[in-house]
């Protein structure tokens, strides 16, 4: 993990130059710097807004036109241009998932560290709150707090609650795989010298323990955004997205809505699908190399080495 | 030893014990008093398991949560450190006293440069701003014996040898008056170990600090400290002055350690042993914790532990010195010739 870590802080070139030998990374981060640059310069591939109805020539709405009709990918039941739609809900998916994903991953490392680090009284109270959360099912939960915080009538964005529900409720294995890690670095003896230095509490998290957790909290980041990104899909197809800017997943709950499928207007259900998978793909791919990388003990190499000696020894 | 001046550290009555958890009571040290002057070496020696890290560690208030000190007193320059906060005892650690750690390689932080770790202490205690902090380090690391330009260079880079280099550099940082070693030599290769002993005592000679010394190795002890205490059992078996132990030990442990030792002007034969092995510490023996092994054991050693008494009682020539044993032997004048 030190080795791996060592390289990305000191010489990020070097870092780039092993990175780009690893086709899957590659592949990984292809997906996902296409899927933010298409959000971010969605206006520029599109002439249309996402509310705005098409009009044949004869001035009247075309609904469901086939991508051979209209446009790369057709219509809606609505006459909405789709390819417009998903381009700009590329931007809604996007920033509820990375918003909540990052939400969710400080509030895990921060339980974590706090947990593993203090131990006692402290870890047991944490753990038990992460227990609880841990065993009542994630999407019922959260269908049912976007739901009443809908009704409540807080003046605040849809959009904002998906991303609070979420990322408030999604930290709970982060903090346990943190935590598991923090109670091993915090035995270890470089740890005790920093104590015997002087040095407080902040200051041993911060020099020491956060700089040998960050590998696999950076990985691991990447990891959540994927899921995050899925749990917001899935909470909007089930109607909790905000209709007014749609994202992918609520493209998927109008096309179901309006029987897309029984229309066969599969140009209507597919791209969001699909574009639900390219992303969490990319961010899974490129999570699971960075672990890799950052983490040598998982390489396949590591295991190349060890079997290499214990032939060695076998044959000698 | 000098009489006359205060001593920097005094370790009174000092007792620490663990706590399984099982919930059984382990005493890892009882009673263990020994002193520290000025610009001295002391030797702590004993086996494995004997307590001799649990005193440094209990001094510098670094135990485990699951360790407690019991009783007894540490003076520093006549402050109780157990009677401070810990906040306060920050102060402390490392601008006054400082270690060497046993196995540099796990002391030092993997993914920070040496000289950031070195550093670290300095910056860390508000002693230096960063610029002459990176100087000071430069010139710790030629004390040591480092070349400059390995100075950014990561733990794992470095040979053992220069690790623990690296560490005696560390320890040095904010100018302590009191270094602990804990078997700063262990893991090393034989060259190796004489450099980093050799380099102890050099920086000794040059900045006047005490040293105290964790060691099996009796050599060393012989070598290098001006007094020793032998523990067994968590116990100060014996205490006194280096060659005095050296020449007249009176507790049969010492002897039966001494004996253990190869000599250099004896001819070569089998190493003596001292059979059986040390006692549990939590299920002690209720008298004198060595009488389970020891060769010149009486009826009372099996009931009543012997308390740490000057050796002066028995032989007034040696009224001076300071050497204390703990032994029934000597109370029991007709055991032995006066």
């Amino acid at each position: 993990m030190q080795q791996g870590w060592i390289l990305f802080k000191r010489n990020a070139a070097d870092f780039w130059r092993v990175f780009s030998r690893n086709r899957l990374g590659i592949a990984g981060a292809f997906l996902v710097v296409s899927a933010v640059t298409v959000a971010i310069i969605a206006p520029l591939l599109t002439p249309y807004t996402p509310q705005e109805i098409i009009r044949d020539a004869a001035g009247r709405g075309m609904t469901f036109a086939p991508p051979t009709a209209h446009g790369p990918l057709g219509t809606d039941d609505g006459g909405r241009d789709v390819w417009t739609q998903l381009v700009y809900g590329a931007r809604i998916s996007l920033t509820v998932g990375f918003l909540a994903g990052f939400i969710a991953m400080f509030i895990g490392s921060l339980l974590g560290i706090i947990a593993g680090y203090f131990g006692g009284a402290t870890d047991t109270l944490l753990m038990r709150i992460t227990d609880v959360l841990l065993v009542i099912p994630d999407l019922p939960l959260m269908l049912v707090l976007v739901a009443t915080l809908r009704q409540m009538d807080l003046k605040i964005s849809p959009l904002l609650v998906l991303i609070m529900v979420i990322g408030l409720l999604y930290w709970t294995s982060t903090a346990r795989l943190i935590r598991s890690q923090v109670l091993s670095i915090k035995e270890r003896q470089f740890v005790y010298r920093a104590r015997a230095i002087g040095a407080g509490h902040w200051h041993i998290i911060s020099r020491h323990i956060l700089p040998q957790i960050m590998p696999l909290i950076v990985a691991n980041t990447v990891l959540i955004l994927s899921t995050a990104i899925l749990i917001e899909s899935g909470l909007a197809f089930l109607g909790l997205g905000d209709p007014t800017q749609p994202s992918w997943g609520t493209m998927l709950n109008f096309a179901f809505d309006r029987n897309a499928v029984t229309n066969g207007a599969w140009w209507f259900y597919l791209p969001p699908g699909l574009a639900i998978v390219w992303v969490t793909l990319g961010c899974v791919l490129l999570g699971n190399v960075l672990e890799e990388m950052l983490n040598p003990r998982l390489s396949a190499h590591h295991l190349e080495g060890e079997q290499k000696i214990l032939a060695g020894k076998g044959g000698s | 030893m000098n009489a006359t001046a205060a001593p920097l550290l005094s370790v009174r009555g000092l007792g620490t014990q663990f706590t399984t958890v099982e919930g059984e009571v382990a005493t890892a040290l009882e009673d263990v008093s020994f002193e520290v002057f000025p610009g001295q070496t002391v030797g702590l020696v004993g086996e494995s398991g004997c307590g001799k890290t649990t005193t440094l560690l209990s001094i510098m208030r670094l135990l485990p949560v699951t360790a407690r000190i019991t009783t007894g007193q540490v003076l520093f320059r006549n402050t109780d450190l157990l009677r401070l906060n810990e906040r306060e005892m920050r102060d402390y650690r490392w601008k006054e006293m400082s270690i060497v750690f046993q196995g540099a390689m796990n002391a030092l932080n993997p993914v920070m440069t040496v000289s950031e770790q070195i550093a670290e202490a300095i910056l860390l205690h508000n002693l230096m701003e960063r610029t002459s902090a990176a100087k000071r380090v430069g010139q710790l690391l030629d004390l040591v014996g480092i070349a400059a330009a390995r100075k950014n260079q990561y733990p794992h880079q470095y040979s053992g040898g220069m690790r623990q280099r690296a560490m005696i550099a560390m320890a040095l940082a904010c100018q302590p008056s009191l270094l602990f070693a804990d078997e700063p030599t262990t893991a090393l290769d034989v060259m190796i170990q004489a450099q980093i002993l050799e380099l102890l005592q050099s920086i000794q000679r040059e900045l006047g600090l005490a040293i105290v010394l964790v060691t099996h190795d009796l050599g060393v002890v012989a070598e290098m400290c001006d007094s020793v205490v032998v523990m067994y059992g968590g116990k100060v078996a014996e205490y006194g002055p280096a060659d005095t132990v050296y020449n007249e030990p009176q507790h049969p442990y010492t002897q039966r350690l001494l004996g253990a030792f190869p000599d250099l002007n004896k001819p070569a034969g089998a190493l003596a042993t001292i059979p059986g092995t040390p006692p549990r510490l939590n299920a002690l023996p209720p008298g004198c914790r060595f009488a389970p092994r020891c060769h010149r054991r009486m009826d009372v050693c099996d009931h009543n532990a012997p308390p740490i008494l000057p050796v002066a009682a028995l032989r007034p020539a040696a009224a001076k010195s300071r050497h204390m044993a703990a032994c029934h032997l000597l109370q029991n004048p007709g055991t032995q010739p006066q």
